[in-house]
């Protein structure tokens, strides 16, 4: 698990003046699920075309199984793509789709057509050789180019939001499916979405991105929990966010003023100045509602809304003339009715470690 | 039941819409085929004219060696017209396929510019190019044989001896088949370069990308993939090209001389010079059963 499946060193691509990808460093270690995140437009796929070689850096390196790249062409990467829109030939029936890599590479035909025959029944579809493309249904499609990648046991996988055509259900379905697959034949997986929650339920890490360059790679659980700016804390999951001022700092604690109108004190990992400008990030489930405050420096608001859905109760709770938060609260209780009406003050209390102190506003 | 006089007003505005076509058609196209068809089956009469006699003559007549071997040199020419124009019009259309799209339309239109003058204009001025007194043997006969008459000074090479000799003449190309060559090549290179333009341009290139991503290096994904996903377009670029080419008329008139004739100035001078209109006829029906063959051809690759 030590040896590095890719590596980017200092990579950036410019197309024209714009800069698609920005100085991106990465260590993908060998076997790993590994997400490429961020909203479109943010290098994440150029980042994925730059492994396969259908882009070449204008600086850096690409590494693969620790060898240096430079300008090999796509065809002689030891890694295979599935594309976004399948890219499925056409002309070609399913099981020639799938041997397709293979004869390239001038394996036996009668090991092709045992590989092609294990490969569809990995994906589950089993016999399905001699159909066309164009006869199956998105998902089946899906299943045919997952295939036609993984016949070649590539040392990586790349995928470029492979699930993106597909509708919820079976997008939840094979999310799963996919994870299981790659534990099972331990191939790197690189995968590009823009979808949090795909890239939270898959991966076992995340390198998130924006405007051509890694904010933060971790594990899904430190990317929730540990956002590293404002950025990567709004994009994977709800957050609320206190603007605020330091008032006072010391002893890893520091006291921050909103809006002049409250102020409370939280830890913080680096001791800020006072006077500095600051963003508390606050996941909406971290924050529980009291009627009575639940320690003496507990911060109070006014319920403005109470939306019920269902597994749990929303609240916005309004703390001061500009900033309102958002709570959610799950509805454990076996008839749970609404316990804070509208119009009412209420106590927030919440785990002092589930603050995030980030410098500036944005 | 109620909904019959209906269907037949249906019908009527129907016909009614398609009678200027079917008119056109009947008028134009039909009657004259028929009317060939016919004549085709006639004989000469002793001064010009058709004598209407049921008679296999004029077919039986084509079968004379000196007509099929006009036949098998239109066949030669038009095919090798073809796959000229299919080597050099693919990697042209390609070319302005993966231009950038702001600057295909007016490749494409420049490509076009040159067909607004008129084709008669443009074949006489591949004469002026191609004859003995003409552009190209003037730089032959002219710096090209100054030049390796110097160098077989300076070099007493056997090679440049015989080169020097041989750029003393010009080089003959007038009224040759590859005289024709290059004129239907030039007449009829657009008609190739668009349809295959069309079906490149339509090409998703991510499969391009799959077979390069599958290992297939850059010749063998244009086998694979790219040529099998334009054939389309290669077959009807072909098609439109072959089937001018083998009634071409005027390119070999004006190009081929008294020497290479074509089939097309067989017919034309069956119907002005000898007056054989039967057999001008035959040989016209003859050209078309090729033509439609080559036509069936295209259809039923276009459906695959």
């Amino acid at each position: 698990m030590t040896e590095s499946a890719v590596q980017l060193r200092r990579v950036s691509k410019y197309f024209g003046s714009v800069t698609a990808v920005e100085d991106v460093s990465l260590i993908i270690r060998d076997g790993e699920f590994f997400s490429l995140l961020g909203p479109s437009g943010c290098g994440k796929t150029t980042t994925l075309r730059l492994i396969a070689g259908f882009e070449l850096p204008d600086q850096g390196d690409v590494l693969i199984g620790g060898e240096l790249q430079g300008e090999t062409p796509p065809y002689r990467r030891p890694v295979n793509t599935v594309f976004q829109n399948y890219a499925l030939f056409p002309h070609m029936r399913v099981g020639e789709n799938v041997a397709f890599g293979l004869q390239m590479r001038k394996v036996p035909s009668k090991e092709i057509r045992r590989r092609v025959s294990e490969a569809l029944e990995m994906v589950q579809l089993p016999g399905m050789e001699s159909r066309k493309p164009d006869q199956l249904s998105g998902g089946q499609q899906q299943r045919v180019a997952l295939a036609r990648a993984l016949v070649n046991e590539p040392k990586v996988l790349l995928l470029d939001e492979p699930l993106g055509a597909l509708d919820m259900k079976l997008r939840k379905a094979m999310q799963l499916e996919l994870k299981d697959l790659q534990e099972r034949v331990g191939i790197t997986f690189v995968y590009v979405t823009h979808d949090q929650e795909e890239a939270l339920t898959m991966s076992d890490r995340i390198a998130v991105m924006r405007r051509g360059r890694v904010l933060q790679v971790d594990e899904p659980q430190r990317i929730y929990e540990r956002p590293v700016s404002r950025f990567v804390a709004d994009f994977i999951g709800d957050t609320n966010f206190l603007v605020g001022v330091v008032k006072a700092a010391g002893r890893g604690t520091a006291t921050i003023e909103v809006d002049g109108e409250l102020a409370f004190r939280t830890p913080v990992e680096r001791i800020p100045g006072p006077g500095e400008e600051v963003t508390v990030a606050i996941r909406p489930e971290k924050i529980s509602l009291h009627a009575e405050p639940p320690h003496d420096q507990a911060v109070s608001g006014i319920v403005e809304e109470v939306i019920y859905v269902g597994t749990e109760t929303h609240y916005i709770v309004r703390l001061t003339r500009q900033t309102t938060v958002f709570v959610r609260q799950q509805n454990v209780a076996a008839h749970t009715t609404v316990t804070f009406p509208e119009a009412e003050r209420v106590y927030l209390g919440w785990d002092p470690e589930a603050a995030r102190v980030l410098a500036g506003r944005e | 039941m109620a909904t019959r006089p209906e269907t037949r007003r249906e019908k009527m505005r129907l016909m009614l819409l398609l009678s200027p076509s079917i008119f056109w058609l009947t008028v134009f196209f039909l009657m004259p085929l028929i009317l060939v068809f016919a004549i085709s089956f006639g004989q000469r009469g002793t001064y010009g004219g058709v004598e209407w006699v049921l008679s296999l003559r004029s077919y039986a007549r084509f079968i004379d060696s000196l007509y099929l071997r006009i036949f098998a040199r239109t066949m030669g020419i038009a095919l090798a017209t073809t796959i000229i124009c299919l080597i050099i019009g693919y990697p042209l259309a390609y070319f302005i396929a993966t231009r950038p799209p702001q600057w295909r339309n007016a490749l494409v239109l420049l490509l076009m510019i040159p067909f607004w003058t008129n084709f008669l204009v443009r074949t006489y001025a591949w004469l002026f190019i191609l004859r003995d007194q003409g552009l190209v043997n003037m730089v032959w006969t002219g710096p090209v044989h100054h030049a390796v008459v110097r160098a077989a000074e300076v070099l007493p090479l056997s090679l440049l001896g015989s080169l020097a000799d041989a750029t003393e003449a010009p080089l003959g190309l007038f009224g040759t088949n590859g005289a024709i060559i290059i004129g239907l090549v030039y007449g009829w290179l657009p008609d190739m370069v668009l349809p295959c333009y069309a079906s490149i341009e339509r090409l998703d290139f991510s499969l391009v990308e799959a077979a390069q991503d599958l290992y297939a290096n850059r010749l063998r994904s244009f086998l694979r993939v790219i040529v099998p996903l334009t054939l389309p377009g290669i077959v009807a670029g072909s098609v439109l090209v072959f089937i001018p080419s083998l009634g071409a008329y005027v390119t070999p008139d004006l190009l081929g001389g008294a020497k290479s004739v074509m089939i097309g100035n067989v017919i034309y001078s069956q119907f002005m010079s000898a007056r054989d209109y039967p057999f001008g006829s035959a040989v016209s029906f003859v050209l078309m059963a090729v033509m439609l063959v080559g036509t069936l051809i295209y259809f039923r690759t276009g459906r695959e």
